[in-house]
Parts: C-alpha cells; structure tokens; sequence
C-alpha cells in the first residue's frame, strides 16, 4: 500500500513494542503527546551520563562543552522554523508557558483599559486562558471568533471582528480537536494591515506541517517539545526582536540579568532576558535529536504517509456507518473526532481502551469547541507517522464491539 | 443487609466473571436497573463534577433512612453510580458516614479506572457521605 517505511520505523520507538492487557499497544494519542525514539531517550541519558552541568557560567570544559550544545540547538531550531536570529528563540517550558509569558509581557506593555485580544472559539484551554486572566488584570475584553459546522474558522466573521481596539490576535495553526488547519498567512496579512501582531500556537502543527516564521511572517511562534518526538518540559517560543526586545521579562532570577545591586537590577538582552533559571538542558538535548530525526525523516514524506493514514481512517470509518465526525474541513492534520452513534464517548473509550488503544476522550482541553457544538464530549484518534493500516483495523473492530455493548 | 453484607454481596457477583469484558457487561446490566432520579432534580444543582460523563445525584431522607435517586448519560457510569446507591441507599446517616468503600477495591473497579474516573468515583461517594452528614445533622436540630 505505502512505501514508507513505517515497521523500521517503529523499531525506533521502544514504547511501541508493549503489550496492554494482553494485546499489542494501539498509540492513537499523539495530540496529547508523542512518542520518543531511542536516538531521542539516548540523547537525554547521554546528557547525564557525559555532559551534565550547569550552562553559560562556568569557564570549565564540562561547562563550555554543554554550553555550546544548547546554543547549538538554539540555532538548529532557528534554521528549523527559518527564523531570522537566534535571539528570537526562546526556550520555555512548552507551548503553554510561552502563551503565559507573551500573555503577560505583551500585555504589560502593549494592553490597556478597553482593549481586545482576538481568538478562536476552537482554541485549546492555553491559548484561552492566560489571556483572560491578563485582560481580567488590565480591563481588556477577549472575543472568539466563530467556526463553521465542518470546522473550519467563519473567515467573515473574523474580518468584522478586527477593529482599532485589537491588539493582538492569539490564534492556533491546526486545532487538537478538529484537525483543522487554518488560512495563516490571509489571516496573519489582514491582521499586519491594521498594524495587529499574530501569535501562532504551533502545538498541534510542528510535527505534522512543520513550520516557517519567515513565509507565515507571524509575530509569535509557540510549541510544545513533547508534541513533536522530544522530551516533556522544553519548548519553544519565537518572536520577532521588535516585539521581544520591548517587552518586559517574565520571570525574574539568574540567567536573565546584567547586573544585579541592591536597589535596582539591569536584564540580559535577547534571548536570556527570558530563560530564568538553569534551563531544561536534557530537554534541550532532546530537541535536537527529535529534530535531527524529523529531518532525517523528511517533513514531506511524513505529511504524505499522515495523509495515507487519515484517508484510510475516514474511509473506514465512513463505511461504518453510524459515525459523525466533528471537524471535516478541506485542510486537515491526521486525527479524528468523532461520535458513535448516541453512545457516549466516556462508554466508548472505556471499551476502547480494554482493546489495547488508546484514543483520548473528554473535551480534549476545549470546553468553549464542544460546548459549540452541544455534544458532551467527542473520542479522538490521533495518528503518528509510526501508526499502520493495521492499527486502524484494529480501532475498527474496537468501534464494532464498542456497538455490539451498546448499541 | 449491613452496608457491610451487601458489599460482601457485590464483590461475589463479580468474582464470578474473569474476563473484564463480562464485568462491564453485568455493570452495564446494573445501570439499567438504577432508580432514576426524577428529571425535575436534572439540574447543575444535583451534579457532581470531577467525572468525564454527566452524572446527578438526589438524597431523600424518610423514616430515618436516606433514599439516593441517580442518572448519567454513560451506561457504564450509571451502572457504577448504581453499585454505590446499592450499597448505600436505604441506610442512616450514621451507617452511610461509618462505611468504608472497599467492595470499589476489590471488585477491581479503580485499578481499572483511570485516576479522572477514578475522581468521579471518589466524589460520587463523597457528595453521598455529605448528604448523609447533611440529614444527620438536620434531623439532631
């Protein structure tokens, strides 16, 4: 059927030789986080095992050596999303800390009384939250911009929504509930018309799509290591040196000062002004290899195998006949949401599960999306370029139980 | 029954089914034999929140006894909230306020639950006990 390599590939991945309850594990949750290969878990063991200290203070060889490994990644991830400078490369947490800390600085410098932050209604919860909480602090309004039925965002309604009080407009590059790409560049062109700056959640796109700043030309890219093949706790988060340099820190400490005295302390410039602390340097190493892996790989063979699989999945699913997809825009990622029947979502991932797969139920961290659609919850499946054909059998004749118990 | 006989009961039923198949199946069958809540207690008032389904509770308190009356829109999770009221139902605040749970244990039920189901268990029982603790109280005035 395909000629990617998919049973080498999966040697890669240690986790994936497991059984669950006596079955072969089924891995349909990549949304919720990814998989490592063994050259990923190799790189943050090696880190301990060879090159562990703290980074850019020592003058000692250990020090220099894992220094310049992390600002070696630093660029690597740069010429990874073609950004224009290293010091638009900050490392976070994960998506959701880089929301925070533009959430917050951006709105102490930027946000006032009366304000508005523009967003989705299909945004998940970290893309919603911090900047409800920081328009609650500084008196600005948050609005969400509607969706079509099939998912796919109301472009219309978007273009009424801009107006001389936005100032920001905080929107996601694929949706982890509805695998929906959105229109980035038309949306990011508008916006810069009015002078509006973009953030781009990526947490859902980087390892499916990939992602180029330069062309998207957004002010702000996040995403999550761990959503793309490396570790949990790194991230990143790119922004361009305008926005960056005039924005306040966000955490406050070591790392990101100049000179520190007792009644005042000068900040580090760019990137360090926003890496307080001794980083997540395994997390880093981690990074690296994940996207030497990507590489290797290749981006387009992988969206083209993803593409394979989410065909086959829908087709599959559609012939079943009693399955309601949430979320059937033309430009989707691989995974699925969907509903069986009347049954219940919560009933169907309980038997799911006892099959050996693991698909995710729940509202997905996107309560205000399901709410839209008054459902109570959907099951998602969410593909990997390490699933096959097979697993998508396999999820078939669960869904097939699932309705012999229920049905 | 003792809140204790009648645990003792439930965890023998089980224990006649090895495949985890066949217990969600009788768990399935217990659901269907809940006493509902009437619809008029439908409400976010007689919710309990901390589980993935939607599930109500009501307690009435007659002749010293607390009736429990419950709905969800799971048929497994109605067949859970079912067990408990089994359990529970028709007992004094005392007996339900002096209970250990442990028939949830070993009939398996939270090792196979997820620790977000296994918080809608844990305040189902909760949101019992303080119905009881709400009647005891009320009835000492």
């Amino acid at each position: 059927m395909s000629t990617f390599p998919v049973a080498k590939i999966r040697q890669d991945f240690p986790i994936l030789q497991q059984t669950v309850y006596n079955r072969p594990l089924v891995y349909f949750d990549n949304a919720a986080s990814t998989q490592k290969p063994i050259q990923v878990i190799r790189a943050i063991s090696g880190y301990y095992e060879t090159d562990n200290c703290n980074i850019h203070r020592g003058v000692h060889f250990l020090s220099q050596r894992a220094t310049e490994a992390y600002e070696e990644t630093r660029n690597l991830v740069q010429r990874y999303i073609n950004a224009a400078s290293s010091r638009e490369i900050i490392f976070t947490k994960g998506a959701t800390e880089s929301i925070n800390l533009v959430a917050s600085s951006f709105g102490k410098r930027y946000i006032s009384a009366g304000d508005e932050v523009l967003i989705s209604i299909m945004e998940h919860h970290s893309n919603i939250v911090p900047w409800q909480q920081m328009c609650l602090e500084r008196g600005a309004k948050v609005k969400f911009i509607p969706i079509h039925d099939n998912g796919e965002l109301d472009m219309e309604a978007f273009r009424s929504m801009v107006n001389e009080k936005t100032k920001i407009l905080s929107i996601t590059h694929v949706s982890n509930v509805l695998g929906t790409i959105n229109p980035l560049k038309e949306m990011i062109a508008y916006a810069h018309s009015f002078g509006i700056p973009v953030l781009v959640d990526g947490a859902q796109a980087i390892s499916h799509l990939g992602a180029d700043v330069h062309d998207l030309d957004c002010d702000f890219y996040c995403f999550s290591g761990h959503k793309m093949y490396a570790p949990m706790g790194i991230g990143v988060l790119y922004g361009k040196e305008k926005y960056l340099e005039a924005m306040p820190p966000y955490q406050s400490g070591g790392e990101m000062i100049k000179e520190v005295r007792i009644d005042r302390t000068t900040f580090n410039e760019l990137p360090f002004k926003f890496e307080a602390g001794t980083p997540n340097v395994e997390g880093v190493y981690g990074l690296h290899a994940a996207i030497l892996y990507l590489q290797e790989l290749g981006m387009e063979n992988i969206r083209n195998y993803e593409q394979e699989i989410l065909d086959y999945a829908i087709d599959k699913l559609t012939a079943m006949g009693d399955i309601r997809f949430i979320g059937t825009a033309k430009e989707k990622t691989s995974l699925i949401s969907f509903l069986i029947g009347s049954i219940h979502p919560y009933d169907a991932g309980v038997i799911i599960d006892k099959m050996g797969i693991a698909v995710r139920t729940g509202h997905h961290c996107a309560m205000p999306l399901i709410e839209y659609y008054k459902i109570p919850a959907t099951v998602r499946a969410s593909f990997a370029f390490y699933n096959t054909f097979e697993e998508i059998d396999s999820m078939v004749d669960a869904i097939n139980r699932v309705k012999q118990m229920f049905g | 029954m003792t809140i204790s006989e009648i645990q003792d009961q439930i965890v023998a039923e089980f224990s006649l089914f090895d495949d985890w198949m066949d217990k969600y199946n009788y768990l399935i069958e217990m659901g269907k034999s809940i006493p509902v809540i009437d619809e008029s207690y439908k409400t976010d008032q007689y919710v309990i929140t901390g589980c993935q389904s939607k599930v109500w509770l009501h307690a009435d308190f007659k002749d010293g006894m607390i009736l429990f009356t419950g709905d969800s829109d799971a048929i497994i999770t109605k067949g859970i909230v079912n067990l408990l009221i089994r359990v529970l139902s028709d007992h004094s605040p005392d007996e339900i306020l002096n209970t250990d749970m442990d028939f949830i244990d070993k009939i398996g039920l939270r090792e196979h639950l997820s620790p977000t189901r296994s918080n809608g268990l844990t305040s189902m029982v909760k949101q019992m006990k303080l119905y009881a603790l709400a009647y005891k109280t009320k009835s000492t005035v």
